[in-house]
């Protein structure tokens, strides 16, 4: 980043580099438009149209006080535990690793009404853990309250965690675990000097991107709080909107809501270090940390109780589900269908956006990037029923907003998603630019060119990995659709609702399986794309 | 935008309104609309009758009402709930149904010119007889039992939430933080809307679920199941009904009033009980369908109107959340 810069500044900058970097000044400022129309201008329109903010009651309070401690509490413990699970799937070679790999994923892009239901089954009242502890004579085990919501989120976000982290270990070029083994380096050593940088660079990022996922939690927290004492910030707001039909305080709300984001953002850019080690030749990873016995047997058991935990809920909801599939309506397919469309849609554009926001932040200086920087994360403290709200208030005199409920489901999501794209690309971009930016530089490669045959092999692995999660995302997104969308346009978590209202719990049980299987296909063909040949 | 992406279904939607017909365009909510709600039987009814074209528009009807306003293209709503009906009517939005209320068979009197409602029911506890040998007869007797395990809505979010809360406001007014600590609990959780709710407990997550005394009727009907049964309260249930109403701004005002005069027929009321799973509002018991007149139905019903709803609300939701949180 330093060398752009300096190259940027430098009084005989050749041509081709200042035009390049314009260009990713122009398309960055396209994309923080639209952030802002997104995130600000949707929070404005709905004060706009409530005449101003309205003051919070000390029942708002608690919600907030809940939301930060369950928000922290998850976050914390997501990251603590994500450490050693990637850095055994790091160290280890084992035949079904990637399949593994990718299916820890799988319950961060579950739709919440599915991952509720997958999770109780497992922990519930009358789950397969009541069931085992109750066999064995055992009292049973009460999973609602903090600690239920805890688990919940570090199920959902543990999988993201553990993806961050694992990248991070494989950008540690193998080079340095050559030379660490080579100077004899002991597990100590090598954790000290080669590990803990590179977490010390992604952690405090990936702990406020779950922090904030946490924060905007609404259904999953208040049915695994066990009720009204596990009220958030986001069933406040859905409360002023639905209940008290008072649009100033859900306004008032979501802007809080934005002022934590901007607090805990700060903080986690106080902690971050980056790492200051040189680059590596891109050489196959060869692991020359593996340990020993001890060693092997400890990752062994991490990876299994980390499978055991993400996967148990899974195969519940694909065993409920199986015997529905083939019985399910034409209307899931065809929703099912059209979901793919927006997933892919939402796809292309949020990597589109990512990459411009991350040159754009890269060739600007200091605060300018770092107000470009925490836009792009704002989304995630932004409220779904906000956003929704705002847009429509938005479109409603220009157009009819029904007639683009798909492509504004497609833009809403792209922006939605971008927050976990620029965290995975912005890195990698960076990493580019330090290891390989004079050599292009000095090879007078700019613009198209140096995106082509520099940067984005390089960004190969990040950008697949984001695609896979945008898709996901986007294929169980209900969010803002619900205001917008006609009959006929309904998307696949839609027609999942509308069979539940329907008391088609059979139906709705294959319909979750397809959406679960779609989404994870979805994830699985770019997170694979991206990974190559190379074993991650 | 899907005009571009299915220009197929498109060009199919085109060819079936032909140029002269006219179109009664109806907003409801997103279920009705749906294969699996009450609104694809309903429309094939009335365009059989109309010599005209029905086309729902769906999404969340309070918000597109207050937010669309006077804009919103559409000749008449169906699908409100009567907690949502006194905001509909703020909206200024809505002209009189014109229809001759005498014909309504409802528990309460249903003096209403502007909104009709087209079925009913009443917010009940449901349990599996399988599980549960004896279900309790009253609140009172629910919050001496500590056997039981409960899962509701929340009232901030959820209709059904809404309606348990004003039934217990109406039985024990001041008294109901004490009902609620009880009932806190009984509870294993509290869900956002009622579809988690009765998942959870169809997943054998609790012993009971606040659903509909109509719940049953379903199980019965749909999967052959008679182990689903709704306590009956002696102390009187809460009523609640959906409700349908004609805009002012009505491009068809003529066939809204026609679609109104149609919820109140025999073929449309007769219909209504398996397609919407809950009560005709204008036959008489005698007349339901099998399933739903075998059930068994509460006597009394208790019921506030929008107005003493709203008066009540507030503080009734201190009363819940102080009793709930203690």
């Amino acid at each position: 980043m330093h060398h752009a810069r300096s190259l940027a500044r430098a009084p005989r900058v050749p041509e081709p580099a200042r035009v390049a970097r314009w260009a990713a000044l122009a398309a960055g400022g396209v994309v923080a438009l639209w952030l802002l129309v997104l995130n600000f201008g949707a929070l404005g329109a709905v004060a706009w149209r409530a005449a101003g903010l309205s003051a919070l009651g000390p029942a708002d309070w608690a919600a907030l006080r809940f939301t930060v401690v369950q928000a922290l509490w998850s976050a914390g413990l997501s990251l603590l535990l994500a450490i050693p699970v990637a850095r055994a799937l790091a160290r280890r070679r084992f035949p079904g690793r990637n399949v593994l790999i990718t299916l820890l994923g799988a319950p961060f892009i579950l739709p919440t009404l599915v991952a509720v239901l997958g999770l109780l089954a497992v922990f519930g009242r009358s789950g397969l853990v009541n069931q085992g502890l109750e066999a064995l004579g055992f009292a049973r085990f009460n999973i609602y309250g903090l600690h239920g919501v805890v688990l919940a989120h570090v199920f959902y976000n543990l999988p993201l965690a553990t993806r961050i982290l694992l990248q991070g270990w494989g950008a540690i070029p193998s080079e340095r675990f050559r030379l660490a083994a080579s100077l004899g380096f002991g597990p100590g050593a090598q954790f000290r000097q080669l590990e803990w940088p590179m977490l010390r660079e992604l952690a405090p990022g990936a702990f406020l991107v779950i922090f904030l996922i946490c924060l905007t939690s609404f259904s999953v927290a208040l049915t695994l709080g066990g009720g009204p004492r596990a009220t958030t910030v986001e069933l406040a707001i859905y409360q002023a909107f639905r209940f008290d039909h008072d649009m100033g305080r859900a306004a008032a709300l979501a802007l809080m809501q934005f002022g934590l984001c901007a607090l805990a953002a700060m903080f986690a850019w106080r902690l971050t270090l980056p790492s200051s080690l040189g680059g590596g030749l891109d050489r196959p990873v060869e692991r020359f940390d593996r340990g020993g016995w001890g060693g092997r047997a400890l990752d062994g058991s991490v990876i299994v109780l980390a499978a055991l935990f993400l996967l148990t809920p899974l195969a519940m909801i694909a065993a409920r589900g199986l015997p529905h599939v083939a019985g399910l309506p034409v209307e899931v397919w065809q929703a099912a269908g059209r979901s793919l469309i927006v997933a892919l849609g939402a796809t292309a554009l949020s990597m589109a956006f990512a990459l411009a926001l991350a040159h754009a932040i890269l060739a600007l200086r200091g605060a300018g990037a770092a107000a470009l920087e925490g836009l792009g994360l704002a989304a995630l403290a932004a409220s779904p029923l906000v956003i929704g709200t705002g847009l429509f208030v938005l479109m409603l005199p220009v157009v009819n907003p029904r007639d683009w409920a798909l492509v504004v489901t497609m833009l809403v999501n792209a922006g939605m998603a971008l927050p976990f794209a620029l965290r995975l690309i912005l890195p990698g971009l960076r990493e580019v630019v330090a290891t390989q930016g004079r050599l292009a530089a000095s090879l007078g490669l700019h613009g198209r060119a140096r995106l082509m045959i520099v940067t984005l092999p390089r960004l190969r692995r990040p950008l697949g990995f984001a695609a896979g999660l945008t898709a996901a995302l986007s294929m169980g997104d209900l969010g803002v659709i619900m205001l917008f969308a006609e009959r006929e346009g309904a998307t696949l978590p839609m027609q999942l609702y509308r069979l539940m209202t329907a008391y088609r719990q059979d139906d709705a049980a294959g319909a979750a399986l397809v959406l679960l299987g779609t989404s994870l296909a979805l994830f699985w063909g770019f997170d694979r794309w991206g990974r190559g040949r190379a074993a991650a | 935008m899907r005009v571009l992406i299915f220009p197929a279904m498109a060009a199919i939607g085109l060819s079936a309104a032909q140029a002269d017909m006219p179109v009664l365009t109806v907003l409801a909510p997103d279920y009705f609309g749906s294969s699996w709600g009450p609104g694809p039987a309903i429309k094939d009814g009335f365009e059989a009758r109309c010599g005209c074209t029905l086309d729902y528009r769906t999404g969340d009807v309070l918000p597109r009402l207050t937010l669309e306003g006077a804009r919103l293209q559409a000749d008449a709503v169906i699908g409100l709930n009567t907690d949502m009906t006194l905001r509909a009517r703020e909206t200024g939005l809505f002209a009189p149904h014109g229809q001759d209320l005498g014909a309504l068979e409802l528990p309460i009197d249903w003096q209403d010119e502007v909104f009709l409602p087209f079925n009913w029911g009443y917010t009940a506890w449901v349990y599996d007889t399988t599980r549960l040998d004896e279900a309790p007869r009253n609140f009172e007797e629910l919050r001496a039992r500590d056997d039981i395990t409960l899962i509701w809505q929340d009232p901030r979010s959820s209709g059904s939430g809404l309606a348990l809360m004003l039934w217990v406001d109406q039985i024990y007014g001041e008294a109901a933080e004490e009902l609620w600590a009880d009932l806190s609990a009984r509870t294993v959780t509290v869900t956002a809307g009622w579809s988690e709710s009765y998942g959870l407990f169809t997943d054998g997550e609790a012993d009971m679920v606040l659903s509909y005394t109509t719940s049953p009727a379903y199980h019965i009907v749909a999967e052959e199941d008679e182990t689903k049964a709704a306590a009956i309260f002696d102390e009187g249930h809460y009523f609640m009904a959906e409700v349908a109403g004609v805009l002012a701004g009505a491009a068809e005002p003529g066939l809204a009033q026609e679609f109104m005069a149609y919820i109140l027929s025999q073929e449309f009321q007769e219909m209504i009980a398996y397609a919407n799973w809950s009560y005709p509002s204008a036959l008489p018991r005698e007349d339901w369908p099998e399933a739903m007149r075998d059930l068994p139905l509460p006597e009394t019903a208790l019921f506030l109107d929008e107005k003493e709803a709203e008066a009540r609300r507030g503080a009734a939701l201190e009363h819940w959340r102080a009793g709930m949180t203690r």
